[in-house]
């Protein structure tokens, strides 16, 4: 509309409800599409879970609950269980999430608190770029590179020095593979820390300088902001930066199914070859027929990940409420 | 005419005469005159006293830019120095100096000497973590810690000091009395500060750092996000503050710097135009560009 003419001469209704009648219809029409767009978040995660319940269901209906706590899987007589890709997905996750959290923290502390500029860029630069390499290249480094160190040098170090003490033997007995929980864990570590460092160097970096000023004003060492400032605030998005990381390792499949031997067996030690669920699926899916009960089964295992993962966040929002009183904001 | 001032106009005026013209110098020396004929205000008093801190030909530099030239100033033992001057002039950058907050930033330099306690803390190997619960700090916005009241409080005081629970007690109520906030927070010590008016939260932030026992206390436009009463209830406080504490303060408020002060020194493009006792500042100065920025013509 013309300004000029608007300070002149008064437009008169009529003309202006023409010159706006395009807006009038605009703004609904931009609602009903954010609508839509929200909604169809909820009809898709709807339509996920309907398609791996209701795959899955002949396996729920004919093994019952033993499907949850069998660590059978055998198509010869047909018998699958859900127990040991189960633990060998929550075992690897936490291996990883042990390994990466503490690294990527002191990484996203270091680049946001004590690397020079320059140096922290380029080092941020390179997390962002490690981040977005695919999960086979990871699978491959790891199949070629990780296994054999481990086969070669950790396990047998390890076995050699720990073998005779009680529990400790458990966990580094069985032969030198290099396959197994531990490589698994360590890939996936690798991989998750880059998105979790990002994740936290943000987090860190979003922090008013003044509020890290005042504890350093008040005489606080580095170490007494972090854990009495910087951490007490930044914790929502930690914890979200984990449970990031944590979401991409129970579903990492690729690279896990590299290294991690292939063996539906649960045992303590770290070194025995095993399966995460998703490595489970990506290698006996090409073997199922269509209606056969292992691949009903697959598909239950593929609804037990997705719950596995809503608890998981669940429990990550509970957490967080939990400590609510004491919350962030300036 | 006190030897305080005398002592701090001397070393002013050679880097500002030899820069200015001969003009600039006769109009020194009037102001000089000026000066010397007001009467002796209780402020001149407050100027007398030892300093508590001293700078002296202070050069600050971020990376390559020469942010603040040649400063020297003394900070009189309980007494508030308002510093004063348009945006970006070094007032701000010369209060994290004093406590060298700049030092947690790569880049940042100062050369010369700041003399607190007999010892240059511009020198290497100083203690930076006694260094500043010496020298504390308040910021332009309320910094609540997240955490309860009660801790924002005890934080600081566990940092450098073991005491018992009920020490503690006492000195968290003590704090917090002394900047009138006992009584709205007494019965909700273990709620989060950040729930609290932002007025209150900079009552908090000026009770934590009274808490920890300071000698000098820097404050960096403490009132510039508060309303009117809240800003009001801060300078009373500062009144009550400076006679146990050496009070510096960085303000955009001409009437704060007159109100609250004892002396106020102008800076202007990272120098040090003037400094002066506040009546004698307000009335009288010296420089032009001093009367140019107080009178609102420039700034």
């Amino acid at each position: 509309m013309d300004i000029p003419a608007r300070q002149n001469a008064p437009v008169s209704p009529d003309q202006a409800g023409t010159a706006r009648s395009g807006r009038r219809t605009a703004d609904p029409a931009f609602r009903l599409l954010v609508t839509i767009t929200g909604v169809a978040v909820l009809v898709v995660l709807g339509a996920i879970i309907a398609v791996m319940v209701n795959g899955g269901w002949h396996a729920f209906a004919t093994f019952g609950p033993g499907f949850l706590v069998s660590d059978a899987w055998n198509p010869v007589t047909q018998h699958f269980g859900a127990a040991a890709p189960v633990f060998g997905t929550v075992v690897s996750s936490a291996l990883a999430l042990l390994l990466a959290v503490p690294l990527a923290f002191g990484t996203a502390f270091w680049l946001t608190a004590l690397a020079p500029p320059t140096v922290a860029s380029v080092i941020g630069m390179a997390v962002q770029l490690l981040a977005a390499v695919p999960s086979i290249i990871f699978g491959m480094w790891g199949f070629f590179v990780v296994v054999p160190v481990i086969a070669h040098y950790v396990q047998p170090f390890l076995h050699h020095t720990f073998g005779h003490v009680p529990v400790l033997s458990v966990l580094v007995a069985g032969a030198p593979f290099g396959t197994g929980l531990l490589t698994a864990g360590f890939i996936l570590a690798v991989m998750i820390t880059p998105s979790i460092t990002a994740v936290m160097r943000d987090v860190f970096a979003s922090m008013p300088a003044v509020l890290r000023e005042s504890a350093y004003g008040l005489g606080a060492t580095r170490w007494e902001v972090m854990r009495n400032v910087v951490l007490p605030w930044s914790r929502e998005g930690l914890v979200g930066g984990i449970v990031l990381g944590m979401g991409r390792a129970m579903g990492e499949t690729m690279a896990v199914t590299f290294v991690i031997g292939d063996s539906n067996h649960i045992g303590w030690s770290l070194f025995a070859p095993a399966n995460t669920i998703a490595s489970l699926i990506a290698l006996e899916f090409p073997e199922s027929p269509a209606g056969s009960l292992k691949l009903a089964s697959l598909l239950a295992l593929g609804a037990i990940l997705m719950a596995i993962s809503f608890v998981t966040l669940w429990f990550s929002r509970w957490l967080l409420s939990r400590g609510e009183n004491t919350g962030r904001r300036v | 005419m006190n030897t305080g001032v005398q002592a701090t106009g001397s070393t002013q005026a050679s880097p500002n005469g030899s820069q200015e013209s001969t003009q600039a110098e006769a109009r020194f020396s009037a102001g000089t005159t000026q000066a010397s004929t007001m009467p002796l205000t209780e402020q001149d008093e407050h100027l007398t006293r030892p300093a508590a801190m001293e700078v002296r030909g202070l050069n600050f530099y971020y990376g390559t830019s020469h942010a603040l030239h040649d400063i020297s100033l003394r900070f009189p033992e309980r007494s508030v120095t308002g510093m004063i001057g348009p945006s970006g002039c070094g007032k701000s950058t010369l209060l994290r100096v004093l406590n060298r907050m700049y030092d947690l930033y790569p880049g940042q330099r100062a050369t010369g000497e700041v003399l607190f306690d007999n010892q240059n803390i511009l020198a290497p190997g100083v203690n930076l973590n006694v260094l500043r619960s010496r020298v504390g700090m308040v910021f332009q916005k309320p910094t609540p810690f997240p955490m309860s009241i009660y801790d924002n409080i005890a934080f600081g005081i566990r940092l450098h000091e073991r005491v018992s629970r009920s020490e503690m007690d006492g000195r968290v109520e003590d704090s917090l009395r002394r900047v009138a906030l006992w009584a709205e927070v007494q019965d909700r010590l273990h709620s989060s500060a950040t729930a609290l008016s932002g007025g209150q939260q900079q009552r908090l932030c000026i009770a934590r750092t009274i808490a920890v026992r300071p000698e000098v206390i820097l404050l960096d436009e403490p009132t510039s996000a508060l309303d009117p009463v809240s800003t009001a209830r801060i300078e009373e406080l500062l009144d009550e503050l400076k006679g146990e504490f050496t009070i510096a303060i960085v303000t955009h408020n001409m009437q704060q710097a007159a109100r609250c002060a004892d002396q106020v020194a102008f800076f202007y493009m990272g120098r040090l135009v003037e400094v002066d006792s506040t009546p004698r500042m307000f009335t009288a100065p010296r420089e032009k560009q001093t009367q140019d920025y107080i009178t609102g013509r420039f700034g």
